[in-house]
C-alpha cells in the first residue's frame, strides 16, 4: 500500500493498545463486569459504564461489514468497517487485495501496517 | 411544554454568491444576517438572540456578535455540522417560548470553494483529544468514502441500485434548471449520473453535492412580532434532534438519526408523513436522501431506492416534491453545510414564493431535514416541521 498512514494519536487511555501493537499483538478491550468487547477502545465500558476493562488477545479474524474503494486520489485505498470475531465492528482499511474482488461478508484477517513515526495500526486482508 | 406555535420564521435570506474570493467569512455572515432582517422587515437593533455553528469565525458567537455590533441576551452555538441550523431554529423557538429572547438571528456562511478545499476526498483535521481520533484518522475516512460505505451496505441489505440513487440527482436537476443562481442548472439523466467518474464506490461524481461559497440566515420571532410584520407567517410546529454514533461497535449504517429526530418532530407537530406537502432533505449525497426519507417514514425501511425512482421527487410529477431550489446536489452547499438552505426553500414553498415552475400547490405543511457530520461514524440529525398560517 503506497498511501502514507498518519500515526495514531496515542493517549494515556490507549497506550497499552499501542504498546501491544508495537509487539505485533492485537488486543481488544473487554469489560469484566458485563463480559462484552467494545470498539473503539475506552477506559469506561460503553455498554455498562464499568471501569473494569481488560485488554485481551484477539483472534484477528473478522468479516467485511461494508467498504468503499476511494478512487479519486493519487493512491486509491479501501476504507471498511470489519466485524471482529470477538463482536464489535471497527473502522479499518482492507489491504493486499484486488479492489474489484471485495465483497460484504468476506472473511478477512489482521495485518499490522506501519505508520509514519508511530506504532503500527491494525488493518485487514482477505483470507485466501 | 412544546414549541408548537410559539415561534415563527419571519425572515430568510440565501446569499446569491457561489464563489466569493473577495469577501471574508465574517462579511458573508453579516451580509446574510442583514438580508434576512430586511426580508423580515426588522433591523439589527431588534435582534436579542444570536445562533451560529462552527462555520462562524469563533470561538462561539462572540466574535460575530461584535462584528455585527449586536446587543444580545440569548446565545447558542450548538454544533452538529451541516445539521446545526435546524437545531438552532428549534432552540430559538424554545428560547422565545421561555421569554429568553424575542428576535433570534441564525447565520451560516463559508467559502470552501475560494479556499480550494478538497471537501469530500481529504480527511478533515481532528483534535487529537477527540476520543475516536486514533481509531479513525489513520484509515483515511473522508466525507465521500464514509457516505459511500453507507450506500454500499444499503445496496447489500436492501438491493438498492446506482440507478435508483441517480434519480435523486435527476430530480434535483429538474428543479435547478429554474434557479438562476444554481451552480449546476443543466438537467441530467440517470445515465449521466451512473456514467460520471467513480469517486468512492458506489458513489459517482454526480451522486455528490457541489462545493460552494455563500451562506444563509433565518430570523425567528415570537408570535406577537410575527403578526406585526408584512411577510406571510410561517409557524414552527415541531422539531426533533438526535446524534447517532457507532454505539461501542454495534451499529447499522443503513439507518440515520432521522429515525429518532423525525418521529419526535411529527409527534410534537401532531401530523404524519402523509400530511407533508413538500420536503427539504439534506442531500450531501444521493444516498443521504434515500436513508433519511426511509427514516422519516415517507416509505418503509429499505424501500427508499424504489421510492425515489421514476421522478417521484420531482415537483409536479411525483408524490413528494423535494429540494425545489436544486438542493446541495445542484444549487449550492455553502460552507459544506446544507440544512440552512433546506429551511430557506421550505419557507419559500410555504410562502408561495418558490419558482412558479416548482411551486407546490396549496403548500401548507413542509418538513426540513438535516444530517450533519459523518453518516458512517457519528452524525447529528435535525428535523423541523413548518406550517403556513
Amino acid at each position: 500500500m503506497a498511501r502514507k498512514i498518519p500515526p495514531p494519536a496515542v493517549t494515556v487511555e490507549s497506550r497499552a493498545f499501542w504498546d501491544a501493537a508495537r509487539g505485533r499483538r492485537f488486543v481488544v478491550p473487554v469489560c469484566t463486569a458485563c463480559g462484552k468487547a467494545h470498539w473503539y477502545p475506552r477506559a469506561i465500558c460503553p455498554f455498562c459504564a464499568s471501569d473494569k476493562i481488560e485488554w485481551r488477545a484477539a483472534s484477528g479474524k473478522g468479516t467485511i461489514y461494508t467498504f468503499s474503494v476511494m478512487r479519486r486520489v493519487a493512491e486509491p485505498y479501501v476504507i471498511a468497517h470489519v466485524t471482529l470475531a470477538e463482536g464489535p465492528t471497527m473502522l479499518t482499511n482492507i489491504v493486499d487485495c484486488d479492489f474489484d474482488a471485495l465483497a460484504i461478508g468476506q472473511p478477512v484477517s489482521l495485518v499490522f501496517q506501519e505508520t509514519e513515526n508511530g506504532p503500527p495500526v491494525p488493518m485487514f486482508k482477505p483470507v485466501k | 411544554m412544546t414549541i408548537k406555535g410559539k415561534a415563527y420564521i419571519a425572515g430568510v435570506f440565501e446569499h446569491p454568491t457561489r464563489l466569493a474570493p473577495d469577501k471574508s467569512v465574517a462579511q458573508l455572515h453579516a451580509e446574510v444576517a442583514l438580508g434576512a432582517l430586511k426580508d423580515a422587515g426588522l433591523s439589527r437593533e431588534d435582534v436579542d438572540g444570536y445562533f451560529c455553528a462552527g462555520d462562524a469565525p469563533g470561538p462561539g458567537p462572540a466574535p460575530m456578535a461584535e462584528y455585527m455590533n449586536l446587543k444580545l441576551r440569548h446565545l447558542d452555538s450548538t454544533e452538529l455540522g451541516g445539521a446545526s441550523y435546524l437545531a438552532h431554529a428549534a432552540h430559538a423557538a424554545e428560547a422565545i417560548a421561555l421569554g429568553k429572547c424575542d428576535v433570534a438571528l441564525i447565520t451560516l456562511a463559508g467559502r470552501p470553494r475560494s479556499e480550494g478545499m478538497a471537501t469530500g476526498t481529504t480527511a478533515r483535521p481532528r483534535d487529537p483529544n477527540q476520543p475516536e481520533a486514533a481509531w479513525e484518522a489513520p484509515y483515511g475516512i473522508t466525507t465521500a468514502n464514509g457516505y459511500a460505505m453507507c450506500a454500499m451496505r444499503h445496496m447489500y441489505q436492501y438491493g438498492t441500485t446506482s440507478k435508483q440513487l441517480a434519480w435523486v440527482k435527476v430530480a434535483a436537476s429538474h428543479h435547478a434548471q429554474h434557479n438562476p443562481h444554481a451552480m449546476l442548472p443543466e438537467v441530467v439523466t440517470v445515465e449521466d449520473v451512473v456514467n460520471s467518474p467513480m469517486i468512492a464506490d458506489p458513489l459517482h461524481r454526480l451522486d455528490c453535492c457541489v462545493i460552494s461559497d455563500g451562506g444563509g440566515a433565518l430570523v425567528i420571532v415570537r408570535p406577537e412580532v410575527a403578526k406585526s410584520l408584512k411577510r406571510p407567517p410561517v409557524k414552527i410546529i415541531g422539531a426533533g434532534e438526535a446524534v447517532k454514533h457507532l454505539s461501542g461497535g454495534t451499529f447499522d449504517l443503513t439507518t440515520s438519526g432521522a429515525a429518532r429526530s423525525g418521529p419526535a418532530a411529527f409527534a410534537e407537530a401532531g401530523v404524519a408523513p402523509a400530511d407533508i406537502k413538500y420536503v427539504s432533505i439534506y442531500d450531501s449525497f444521493t444516498i443521504t436522501v434515500v436513508i433519511q426519507l426511509e427514516d422519516l417514514g415517507f416509505c418503509a425501511k429499505g424501500a427508499g431506492g424504489k421510492f425515489v425512482a421514476d421522478g417521484n421527487l420531482i415537483s409536479g410529477v411525483g408524490r413528494l416534491p423535494f429540494n425545489t431550489d436544486g438542493g446541495g446536489l445542484c444549487n449550492n452547499h455553502p460552507g459544506n453545510r446544507g440544512s440552512m438552505t433546506k429551511a430557506i426553500e421550505a419557507v419559500r414553498q410555504l410562502r408561495g414564493e418558490a419558482h412558479p415552475a416548482v411551486q407546490v400547490k396549496n403548500c401548507d405543511l413542509a418538513l426540513a431535514q438535516g444530517t450533519g457530520l459523518q453518516l458512517a461514524t457519528r452524525h447529528g440529525s435535525t428535523t423541523l416541521i413548518l406550517q403556513r398560517e
